[in-house]
């Protein structure tokens, strides 16, 4: 992918953020030095970006994360570093937002700052299988919510769509046209398809802009 | 698969109870259960169900009272300290023999605790919950699919006996992602013929009430209630066996442990040991079954816990203590590991009792 210097990554609560973010942020660092990943998510206790810490310090990406993530403090607490994203021109960053419109709260502070650089790419992530995004319509709803309480507009879409460990090519295969319909119906362009790094070969060819997730260790 | 659909185990509750006729949720946020009412508050309002966020768990419980006396399938949902606050409520619906649907995805605990996952509610939802001699149904799921079809089994339990059904679950089991299928026959709720609904002037009032002046008709009404529970023990208990045909070692464990002790049991077997696990999947009635087959061909049971040791009780005496039962727990909001769990297996195997 072509990255700008900021890449937000909002959407449908579940659609797979974090671990698109976490991937991102891999990419980056193969191509620029100094790079970070923002948590910003105010909604979710468990399975956050600040789970994967110590591989990304292993890697030398810097973690911005409320240092209560992960903790048994139960409040919604941005870190204090996330001015350091809009602050600091030399950094390269994606940002990890909380779920629906709720999540995209905790963009509102920043935003303002990152649409004055106008060196961003706002991703809405899709996944059709998700039970209240099933179709295009449902999907719009859901952004247009999120656009309200982020107070951005997004500049395109990736469609996740995925059902966890037993996703088969056939069910990203047949996402296609949603995610094209999406596309059309907000006249954002689709920048890419993720999918399981096990899946990326079968699928490799057949669907443009295809990119490959490392997944998150889960319990299983 | 288009049929399948990606859910938080939180989620999922919340869907089957739809499917299941739940048309009212009372409740109070509390992580990590929180987005049982999140998806009631945005599904409730589009199918003419009743979402309310009550201003206390308490004030949640006696709304599920309410409704539930006028024969409607209710539920509501909180975690451990959440729970503890609806005591009065749990035992007024055992009281008043009213049917609902209680969720309690756990967290660490005593007190306010944490808000990572936890077995540690154990004896709360087995033996009671609050005063008075009552039981609650029992139903622990340990995937994201058995959230949503134990949500289903809750109601019709619930309402064939008109008692309160819990589901027992985790943080980890609420906040976790797995694909479900939601396809339910759901057969219509039985005839409630004791529900407030007006009587038309045909017949005498119907009362939902707990209280009773004469103690000869309390006690009347708790050996009535124990007669039914007597059924339930002998008819709806339920569990899985997993590798238990040739085991001379045995797992005890429910929910997210099972899930981590069936790793475990794979490795062992790799191992040349021979273990399997029985999984509880009602903690009320509890599966004794399984265990009093086993006890005559196994050397000891491990009991896996996320808490100090509480199934652990109902094992032991399951199995009458004629085998030694042992511990491998992790507590306050920590999960054991397979390679803990993995260590338990090989020291009773060993001949230890770790």
């Amino acid at each position: 992918m072509n990255y700008k210097r900021i890449t937000i990554l909002c959407g449908h609560y579940g659609s797979g953020k974090t671990n698109i973010a976490l991937n991102m942020a891999y990419e980056l660092k193969e191509k620029h030095d100094n790079v970070a990943i923002a948590d910003l998510d105010i909604v979710n206790p468990y399975f956050r970006t600040t789970d994967s810490a110590e591989e990304l310090k292993q890697k030398g990406i810097k973690l911005i994360a409320s240092k209560y993530a992960g903790s048994n403090v139960d409040i919604p607490a941005l870190p204090q570093d996330m001015y350091s994203i809009t602050d600091d021109k030399t950094v390269h960053a994606v940002i990890d937002v909380g779920g629906d419109d709720r999540g995209a709260l905790a963009l509102g502070r920043i935003m303002p700052q990152i649409e004055n650089e106008n060196d961003y790419e706002a991703l809405l992530v899709i996944n059709k299988y998700r039970p209240l995004t099933p179709d295009v319509t449902s999907t719009i709803e859901v952004m247009a919510e999120i656009e309200t309480a982020g107070k951005f507009k997004f500049t395109g879409i990736v469609n996740n769509s995925n059902l966890g460990v037993e996703t088969t090519a056939e069910d990203v295969l047949s996402s296609q046209n949603y995610a094209d319909g999406v596309a059309k119906a907000t006249g954002l362009p689709l920048v890419a398809t993720s999918v399981s790094d096990k899946l990326f070969d079968e699928l490799s060819g057949k669907i443009d802009n295809l990119i490959a997730l490392k997944l998150q260790k889960k319990i299983n | 698969m288009a049929d399948k659909v990606l859910m938080k185990g939180n989620e999922a509750i919340a869907e089957a109870a739809i499917i299941a006729g739940c048309r009212h949720y009372f409740g109070y946020p509390i992580t990590p259960q929180t987005e049982i009412a999140a998806y009631m508050a945005k599904r409730m309002p589009k199918i003419g169900g009743c979402f309310l966020q009550a201003e206390s768990e308490i004030a949640a419980i006696n709304m599920v009272y309410g409704v539930s006396s006028t024969g409607h399938r209710v539920m509501t949902s909180s975690s451990s300290p959440g729970v503890s606050l609806k005591g009065e409520g749990l035992s007024y619906l055992a009281g008043a023999d009213l049917p609902a649907l209680i969720v309690n995805v756990q967290r660490g605990g005593p007190g306010l605790g944490g808000i990572q996952p936890s077995q540690s509610d154990y004896f709360q939802a087995t033996k009671g919950g609050a005063h008075g001699d009552f039981h609650m149904l029992v139903l622990a799921p340990a995937s994201v699919q058995e959230m949503a079809d134990l949500t289903v089994k809750g109601f019709e339990l619930a309402d064939k006996y008109r008692m309160t059904s819990m589901i027992l679950a985790d943080g980890t089991m609420g906040q976790m992602m797995e694909p479900v299928s939601l396809d339910y026959d759901i057969k219509p709720a039985p005839e409630k013929p004791w529900a407030t609904t007006g009587t038309n002037l045909e017949r005498e009032h119907n009362i939902t009430n707990s209280l009773f002046l004469s103690p000869e008709k309390l006690e009347e009404e708790n050996f009535k209630r124990y007669n039914r529970y007597k059924v339930i023990e002998e008819n709806e208990a339920m569990y899985e066996e997993y590798m238990m045909e040739d085991a001379e070692i045995c797992i005890a464990a429910f929910g997210i442990a099972a899930r981590v002790a069936k790793n475990a049991v794979n490795e062992a077997r790799k191992q040349g040991i021979k273990v399997g696990l029985i999984r509880p999947i009602t903690l009320w009635p509890f599966p004794t079954a399984p265990f009093k087959k086993a006890v005559d061909k196994v050397k000891g049971v491990i009991s896996v816990e996320l808490s100090m040791g509480q199934m652990i009780e109902d094992v032991r005496l399951a199995t009458e203590c004629k085998v030694p039962v042992t511990l491998c727990n992790r507590a306050g909001g920590m999960i054991p590991s397979p390679e803990q769990v993995l260590e338990s297996i090989i020291s009773m195997n060993n001949g230890g009792a770790k």
